[in-house]
């Protein structure tokens, strides 16, 4: 029987502590599109993905209003596009990243993640022509997402790989310096990519997902840090620990609500619930001030990388009982220009990329979102890469860098 | 099926009475009313049964929460799905 304090927790989560359904997913297997002529294989991808995502962003919608959840992305997410361009003859990477833009845009969904390659252990046909078109492709459209995974704890680090992507995010930077060099923000090199990761930029559908999927995210950095900051000062770590369960169960039992409706209403199966703290510049939506709430003095400080390891932890703790499929990233996002208490930290000087990078081997991710100088060389990007990819491996966890070189500026 | 619909804000003459004539209006069958005044701090929470319900529910939500922002309340209508999610295993 519902109370209502439980009632009341529930409505402040949401109208004050920014709770939100970050985004429903639809991955979208694309393997079945593969043609030997390109524009064949065009008009095939776009078909098929506006077939089976037409009503997802309407069903969202509906959602939201009717079970009183905001839900903020509608996205989707599609098979490596190196895997089904290498079928083509003539290989035009460009015109399949706009192809991808145009089927997004026809369903009103707010992004397409897949314009991606794996190459852990070495290039496939189609792989290089669709890495050295990203910069390109990232320029001349606007919704669309691409990642490459560089390296596996099994297969090590493709190095050959981490070098074409530090040319690669230069370039892009530089294509797009007009407009903030949007371009670098919407690609991710990953170590130990998730098949099955809803979040963009880094979502793509895994060769091993079933035809179409629908993957939840859920998000809510702000409840986290109300739930602590309502508990006091005289908690112990136990206790901390144990309040970030308790929240992050609350959480992902919503998300799995969601993503049962969804999957029954749009008649796709249920994927699976990613948990992760997701901050975003709102106030109060920060996980630097979760992490200050524990105790610390700024994030950056010593005792950083603890205190996100044990919120971190907590985090999928408490998740992998709430939904009876937890996948994707699930744990805590630390992209440094999206959060105000990371963004506050950085400006002191508290927060450096030593500090970042040793935060990153117990995160969910890795670097994400960190402006670096616009003169920086594509071989010191690739080093850069080289480093994150190498804590990935050897820790056997996702590591992933996103980083933006601010052209123009130093 | 049932909702949960709650009212926050500063106390006022009539609030229980206009959201229960909206309810009535809309065939929306009011099961459970807990309300509670904190020195003028109003908060309510009713609970629904909308299977008679004569238009959709997101209208029906849409109607209470703009009757709320003309009497300066907050008043927010969900399904009971999500706070049965949330609080009961």
């Amino acid at each position: 029987m519902l109370n209502a304090k439980d009632i009341l927790e529930t409505i402040t989560m949401i109208h004050e502590d920014n709770l939100d359904i970050r985004t429903i997913t639809m991955g979208i297997s694309l393997l079945d599109c593969a043609d030997g002529d390109m524009d064949t294989l065009c008009r095939k991808v776009y078909e098929k993905i506006v077939r089976r995502a037409e009503k997802l962003v309407e069903t969202g919608e509906t959602m939201e209003k009717e079970l009183g959840i905001p839900i903020i992305n509608k996205r989707i997410s599609v098979t490596p596009a190196a895997m089904i361009l290498a079928s083509a003859e003539k290989r035009d990477a460009v015109k399949l990243a706009k192809t991808l833009e145009k089927a997004a845009t026809t369903c009103g969904a707010n992004f397409i993640g897949g314009f991606s390659a794996l190459v852990q252990k070495g290039f496939a046909a189609g792989d290089r022509e669709l890495i050295e078109a990203i910069p390109e492709a990232l320029s001349e459209t606007s919704n669309v997402c691409s990642s490459v995974n560089i390296g596996s704890t099994k297969a090590g680090i493709n190095m050959d790989a981490v070098g074409m992507m530090g040319r690669v995010i230069r370039e892009a930077a530089e294509l797009t310096a007009d407009r903030n060099c949007i371009g670098p923000a919407k690609l991710v090199v990953f170590c130990n990519a998730p098949e099955d990761n809803p979040f963009m930029a880094g979502a793509f559908h895994g060769p091993g997902e079933p035809d179409t999927v629908i993957n939840v995210g859920v998000s809510g950095p702000g409840v986290v840090r109300a739930a602590l900051a309502k508990a006091g000062d005289d908690c112990d770590l136990t206790q901390v620990a144990y309040i970030i369960k308790r929240t992050a169960f609350k959480i992902t039992r919503m998300g799995q609500l969601v993503a049962q409706e969804a999957s029954r209403r749009l008649n796709v199966p249920f994927g699976i619930v990613d948990l992760s703290l997701a901050p975003t510049p709102a106030v109060g939506d920060s996980v630097a001030h979760i992490l200050e709430e524990m105790g610390l003095e700024t994030c950056g400080c010593c005792g950083t990388t603890a205190a996100l390891a044990l919120l971190n932890d907590a985090v999928k703790k408490g998740g992998v009982m709430a939904s009876s499929h937890v996948g994707g990233l699930s744990g805590a996002f630390i992209p440094v220009t999206e959060d105000a208490g990371m963004i506050a930290a950085a400006q002191n000087g508290c927060l450096k990329l030593e500090k970042l990078e040793a935060m990153t081997a117990v995160c969910s991710v890795g670097l994400d979102m960190i402006n670096i100088p616009g003169d920086t060389p594509a071989e010191v990007i690739s080093a850069l890469i080289a480093d994150e990819a190498a804590i990935g491996m050897v820790n056997h966890k996702t590591t992933a860098v996103r980083i933006i070189p601010a052209i123009g500026k130093r | 099926m049932r909702a949960v619909i709650t009212v926050v804000g500063k106390d006022t003459v009539g609030i229980l009475a206009k959201v229960s004539t909206k309810c009535s209006e809309h065939k929306a069958n009011v099961a459970e009313v807990t309300q509670s005044v904190l020195q003028d701090l109003f908060a309510m929470i009713m609970i629904v049964d909308i299977d008679q319900l004569n238009i959709p529910f997101t209208d029906f939500s849409e109607q209470l929460s703009k009757m709320g922002e003309d009497m300066n309340l907050k008043i927010h209508t969900m399904h009971e799905d999500i706070f049965d999610a949330m609080h009961t295993i």
